[in-house]
Formats: structure tokens, C-alpha cells, sequence
């Protein structure tokens, strides 16, 4: 399969980890990505970690985007080490939903890009998931050329 | 001189004393016309329109009998009992569940010792999932509900607490097994189970499946197995329990509007009466224990209405639909719990406000029990000061502002009985959407009320990002992040509190007689397997046997097979 350029949409896959499954968020965000012209993957809750990072290669996504309710976001530190391990580090991936300040600067620490709390805009969401997808397939480019 | 003027609904026309009624509302119009600049009216959450004013011509005060009655009477408008709250207020239940059982007792009692009337136990997310917590990931063990797995956990959790005596509210979805390990620590203490007392909360599996909720453990036509076994169990073994809470919140918070999730919500009632009807069981045998749980928004008005117009169907269908006679099954028993999509992160202490309105709209609404959300709840899981707070805000309603004085002291108003009426309107078209559908179970299967609840959820987040819906502090009135108030978030329980809980499981389990273990299991999986035998007595056996409940789940799995979501997204 050729490497995709940028006359494709971004592709970003949107999932929950972990043990919680509300995703009134994670919906809502979803269908803001898609009316950005955006192509969005939506999973049902319940992902385990490796099956995100299978997901995220076989469909050769430009963002990862975590959706978390109730803790789960504890669990991305995990998901940030098997994505290393699994050659996958410059996959960015954002959170979306209820992450205490403090744990935000931990997920930060551990590679996350953005996090995203209650009441972030559209326009924040979809410019800032854009500018990482842009940022992830200039780097791919230049991954295909050397 | 009186006039006749054109009343609001059926009724036709109604005496107006008012000789100058005309006149005066023409010189209004104009007025109001000039004022607003022909400003369109706005819409509530509900999509329906509501004009700046409201008079006898949208509710005719000869349509009192028909419309409203009396407390306690048909139609059930002004509450299901004659006294309401000025004979029994509500019940004060807080959520709670953090930890390890020894935590959650001492904030259950803690709660007791500052207003709280009932006990309520929400478990950890792995019990919601179905699993114990020696099969989990250790970072996320306790961080939202009490890891209880096994009767020897029920038996710490509930330590020191008469539960012969105070009812209990467990956030236990299907198989139901909090109650069955609360039974066991019963029958250990020797409490007869004819005194205990409270609700299956979140036994509405339909509503798992909707609100995509962490509840998937079985599959559908096994979660509608136990439960039936369940409330006929109930019925049998502990007639003081509700075994069924009929959940419009989920939905609600989910996305429904107000309307909507009320009709969804019947539309299930209306399932689970007829599958009850299937079993033979008379109505009013099982009708009364059916209760409900509802989310109470911002929009005041219109959920007073929702709460008022939903009394009302309710009264209509078991009469008129079910044939239920026992005034006790036409009662519309809810509990009510203010709307975490509604607080806000920023400035976060606003939310103790908005708690407080919503609260006080479930109150006019004339709800049974009240849990009251902490203002920090969109930051972590409350923190004790918060969830005091949350308390105080009901004591408050309750003792200070005389809020229940009089019964329904909203009925009557022109707006608030004109409200009602449209709103019943719209729920019954929301149930008359899921009947064509072929009713609840087949509307959940096909996917009709997750895709409801999704556009909703847009729709109302596009209004919030348009402006035509002020969020304060979110939309309008921000605060530069610099002077936003640092936001304290309640610690996880440490992680060797959590493993120290999962060592002790494991040494319960290694403990325990195998093959009475074995045998509990055994005949669990016979009864699941068969066609007449009750399933829940025999997981009520074995939860007194000391299976736990992740075995429990595991084997109802093996036969029934695992609930997958389905979603429209």
C-alpha cells in the first residue's frame, strides 16, 4: 500500500480503554472530526491496549484519541510504553474527558499531546487534533524519503 | 361581566371574570411586541417553543380534575401520595463508593453521621464489568466505586450498619449479585431477609445497553432472564425490595433531551411490565415495586413539567394499559440526581448552584429521594468536602428554605400546567415512536434509542458552541486560566491498600470448601441452562456459599454469552 499524502483526510481513531463505557464524548467528538472533513475510526468501549495499537497500524491512523470518564486515563501511561515498543512513538495521542490536573501533567510527562477537559470547544478540538495529524504526516513524508 | 375565552387542550371554554381581558391583552402585545423587538422565542431542551407569558387561555382553570386532582388521586399530576413532602420528605441518598470496603465504610458513615438517610454503594468499575478485582489492571482498582467482590467484602462494607433497620440502594446491574452478598451478610448476622429494605438500582438493562454504560456482562436475552428471576425472587424472598429502578438518567445524560428520555424510559417500564404480564403475574403484584431513577438538568421548569407529565402517563398506562387497580401500582416512585453533564470545570464552584436549582426542580418535581452531585465531580470522583457540601445543599432546601410547605406549589401556574401538557405530549409521541418499533427490547436490538440519544448530545452541544445556550464560565463569563481556582482532586486509594484488598481476596478464595464452591457453581449453570428454574436463587446460594462475584459472572457468561455495545455513531 502506498504511503498516504496529504490529499487524504487526516485519520484519527477514537476509543476508550480500560473499564468504563460512557461515550457521549467520545461520540460527540467523533462527529465533530467527521463534519471537519476528518476520517474518523469509532470503536465501541472496553479496547485493551494491544488491540488499539493493532488498529492504530493496520489502519495507519495519523492521531490517537482517548476518550475517559472514569479513570481510564490512568491506564494511557501503558498504552504511550507498548506504542514505543511497538515502533509507534510518533503516533500522537490525545485524551478527551475528566483528568485532574495533576494527572494531566503526568500523562504530559509520558508523551501525551493534548488533553482535552469538559467544555473544550469544536474549534479547539478540531484545530488541535488537525495541526497534530499535519505534524504526524509531515514526519511520515519525511520517514518515506529518507 | 364574564367572557368566555378559548382554554388550552380539549375542555373548549372557560369563564373569565375579567370584563377588561381583551383590551388589556392587546395593549400587552403591543408592549411586549416593542420590547422584545421581535425577538423569536427561544426553545427549551426539549424543542418545545415557550412565549413570554402564560394566562387562562393556556391552562383553564376548569380542567382542574382532569388536569391536576388532588395529591396521592387520579391523575397523579400533584404527586403520588396526599402528604408528599409535607408529611415525609425525601430520602437523602448519596452516592457513594470509593476504595477498599474499609474506606467505603467509614465515608457511608460519615454521610449517616451529616444528614444522609440511606445507604448507597456504587462498586468499582471491574465489578460493573463483571470481573473480581485479582483479574484487573491495579492502577484503576477503587478509583470510582468500592472493589466488593466476595460476602467477606459486603460484610466490611457494611459494618455497623443496621441494615435491618435503613434501606440500602445498590448500584448493582445484572446478576444482581451486591444483593445476593448483601443477603449473606444477613443471613450471617442473622437478619431475616423480610426486613431488608431498598432498591436494585441500575437493573435496567435496557438502559445499559442505550447509554453504552459500563454494565455489559450479558447479553440480552440473559440479562432479561435474571432479571425477571430476580423480581420474582424479590416478590418471594424480600418483599420490601424494589428489585427494579427503571433508568431514564443514563439516557439523559447520554444525550436525550428531558421529553426524551422520559418516553424512553416509559417505553422500557412498558417491556418489562409486559414481560412480567408473559410470566402470569398480576399487575398489581409486581407493579408497585417498579420504581425510577431520572436525571434533573438545568432547565428548571421544564423538568418540574417532565417529573409532573411523566406522574401522569405513568398513572394512565398501569391503569389503562395494564389493568393494574391497587392505587399503590399507579404510583410513579422516583429517585432524582442533579446532572453531572450540566457542571462545569471551570470555576468549578459554580456548580454548587447549579446543583442547588436542579435539586430544587426534583423536588417540585415531586421526587421520593434525591442524590445530590458534588461541584467537583467533573474533576475526579467527590472529594469528602464536596460530597458534604452536596448534603448541606439538600439540608439546606429542606430546613431552610421551606421549600416543602406546601405540596406541588407549582401547580396551578398557568406556564408550569401548560408546560406539562406539551411535555406529556411529547413523551407519549417518543413512546408511541418505540411501540411502532415493536417496544423496547427490539428498538434497543435495532439501535433506534442510542441513535436518539446521539443526535440530542450533538444537537445540544452545537447550541452550546452557537452561544444560543449560555454555559457560565464555559461560553460567556471565562476567566483568564491564571486566576481559575486550583482544582483539587480526590488522591486514588494507594496501591498497596489495593493490593493488600486483592491479597485478601485471594486468600478468601484459597480458604473456602472447593467443592461446595464447585457445587454453588454447578447448580447455578443447571438453573441458567434450564427453562423453569429461578437462576437468581440459586446466585443468591451461591454468593452465601462464598462464590464471588466474578466467578458468578464468569459462569452466567459461559451460558448466556457476553453483551456486546452496539453503536451508532
Amino acid at each position: 500500500m502506498s504511503p498516504r499524502n496529504d490529499v487524504h483526510p487526516p485519520k484519527v481513531l477514537i476509543t476508550k480503554i480500560g473499564l468504563d463505557g460512557h461515550d457521549r464524548g467520545s461520540r460527540v467528538v467523533a462527529a465533530f472530526l467527521r463534519d471537519a472533513g476528518m476520517e474518523v475510526l469509532y470503536t465501541p468501549p472496553w479496547q485493551e491496549i494491544t488491540q488499539v495499537i493493532r488498529l492504530a497500524e493496520e489502519e495507519d491512523v495519523d492521531v490517537i484519541g482517548i476518550s475517559s470518564l472514569a479513570t481510564d486515563h490512568r491506564l494511557v501511561p501503558k498504552l504511550m510504553q507498548a506504542l514505543r515498543k511497538a515502533g509507534m512513538a510518533d503516533v500522537p495521542v490525545i485524551i478527551g474527558g475528566i483528568v485532574p490536573d495533576e494527572d494531566e501533567k503526568k500523562l504530559k510527562k509520558a508523551g501525551v499531546r493534548l488533553v482535552f477537559h469538559p467544555g473544550a470547544s469544536r474549534e479547539e478540538i478540531v484545530s488541535g487534533v488537525a495541526a497534530l495529524a499535519a505534524e504526524a504526516r509531515a514526519a511520515k513524508a519525511k520517514e518515506v524519503l529518507a | 361581566m364574564t367572557r368566555r375565552a378559548k382554554a388550552g387542550g380539549a375542555s373548549g371554554t372557560v369563564p373569565l371574570p375579567l370584563s377588561n381581558y381583551d383590551k388589556a391583552r392587546a395593549r400587552w402585545r403591543a408592549e411586549v411586541q416593542a420590547g422584545l423587538g421581535g425577538k423569536a422565542n427561544p426553545k427549551n431542551r426539549s424543542g418545545i417553543e415557550v412565549k413570554p407569558i402564560y394566562t387562562p387561555e393556556d391552562h383553564a382553570a376548569d380542567r382542574y380534575m382532569e388536569a391536576l386532582g388532588f395529591p396521592g388521586q387520579l391523575p397523579m399530576t400533584r404527586g403520588i401520595y396526599a402528604s408528599m413532602h409535607r408529611g415525609r420528605t425525601w430520602t437523602q441518598r448519596q452516592l457513594i463508593g470509593l476504595g477498599v470496603p474499609e474506606d467505603y465504610n467509614a465515608r457511608l458513615k460519615a454521610i449517616l453521621a451529616h444528614g444522609g438517610t440511606a445507604v448507597s454503594l456504587i462498586p468499582c468499575n471491574s465489578v460493573y464489568r463483571g470481573y473480581d478485582a485479582d483479574e484487573m489492571p491495579v492502577e484503576i482498582l477503587g478509583t470510582c466505586g468500592v472493589t466488593v467482590n466476595s460476602v467477606e467484602d459486603m460484610e466490611i462494607c457494611l459494618d455497623g450498619i443496621p441494615i435491618g433497620e435503613i434501606s440500602t440502594a445498590l448500584n448493582d446491574p445484572s446478576p444482581f449479585t451486591l444483593l445476593a452478598l448483601e443477603l449473606a451478610v444477613a443471613r450471617r448476622r442473622g437478619i431475616p431477609w423480610t426486613q431488608i429494605s431498598g432498591t436494585s438500582n441500575q437493573s435496567d438493562y435496557l438502559s445499559h445497553f442505550v447509554a453504552n454504560h459500563m454494565f455489559f456482562r450479558l447479553a440480552l436475552p440473559g440479562a432479561r432472564r435474571v432479571q425477571l428471576d430476580h423480581i420474582a425472587f424479590a416478590r418471594r424472598h424480600v418483599p420490601q425490595w424494589n428489585p427494579l429502578s427503571i433508568v431514564g438518567q443514563h439516557m439523559q445524560q447520554a444525550g436525550a433531551t428531558p421529553a426524551e428520555a422520559m418516553g424512553l424510559t416509559l417505553s422500557s417500564a412498558i417491556q418489562y411490565a409486559n414481560d412480567c404480564l408473559a410470566r402470569g403475574w398480576d399487575p398489581d403484584q409486581f407493579l408497585p415495586r417498579f420504581t425510577f431513577f431520572f436525571d434533573i438538568s438545568m432547565s428548571f421548569f421544564e423538568e418540574v413539567a417532565k417529573f409532573r407529565a411523566g406522574r401522569r402517563i405513568w398513572a394512565d398506562l398501569t391503569r389503562n394499559r395494564f389493568g393494574a387497580r391497587d392505587a399503590k401500582s399507579w404510583r410513579f416512585k422516583f429517585h432524582g440526581q442533579t446532572s453531572g453533564v450540566d457542571l462545569t470545570r471551570e470555576q468549578p464552584l459554580n456548580n454548587i448552584p447549579r446543583v442547588a436549582v436542579q435539586a430544587m426542580a426534583g423536588i417540585f418535581g415531586g421526587l421520593q429521594s434525591l442524590h445530590t452531585d458534588s461541584y467537583d465531580e467533573v474533576l475526579s470522583v467527590p472529594t469528602e468536602k464536596a460530597a458534604r457540601i452536596a448534603i448541606a445543599t439538600q439540608n439546606i432546601l429542606k430546613e431552610e428554605a421551606h421549600l416543602t410547605d406546601v405540596i406541588d406549589p407549582l401547580g396551578g401556574s398557568y406556564y408550569v400546567e401548560a408546560l406539562t401538557d406539551q411535555m406529556e405530549a411529547k413523551i407519549r409521541e417518543v413512546i408511541a415512536r418505540i411501540d411502532a418499533a415493536g417496544g423496547m427490547y427490539a428498538a434497543v436490538e435495532a439501535g433506534l434509542p442510542q441513535q436518539i440519544c446521539g443526535e440530542s448530545a450533538l444537537a445540544f452541544q452545537e447550541r452550546i458552541d452557537a452561544g444560543t445556550q449560555t454555559v457560565v464560565g464555559v461560553n460567556r463569563y471565562r476567566l483568564p486560566a491564571a486566576e481559575e481556582m486550583a482544582r483539587q482532586a480526590l488522591k486514588p486509594p494507594p496501591r498497596r491498600t489495593i493490593e493488600a484488598q486483592i491479597k485478601r481476596l485471594k486468600r478468601f478464595k484459597a480458604g473456602r470448601d472447593r467443592a461446595q464452591v464447585e457445587g454453588a457453581l454447578d447448580a447455578l449453570a443447571r438453573a441458567a441452562e434450564s427453562k423453569t428454574e429461578n437462576v437468581y436463587e440459586r446466585l443468591v446460594e451461591a454468593a452465601c456459599a462464598g462464590v464471588t462475584h466474578g466467578e458468578i459472572c464468569a459462569k452466567l457468561r459461559q451460558v448466556y454469552g457476553f453483551g456486546r455495545p452496539l453503536i451508532v455513531a
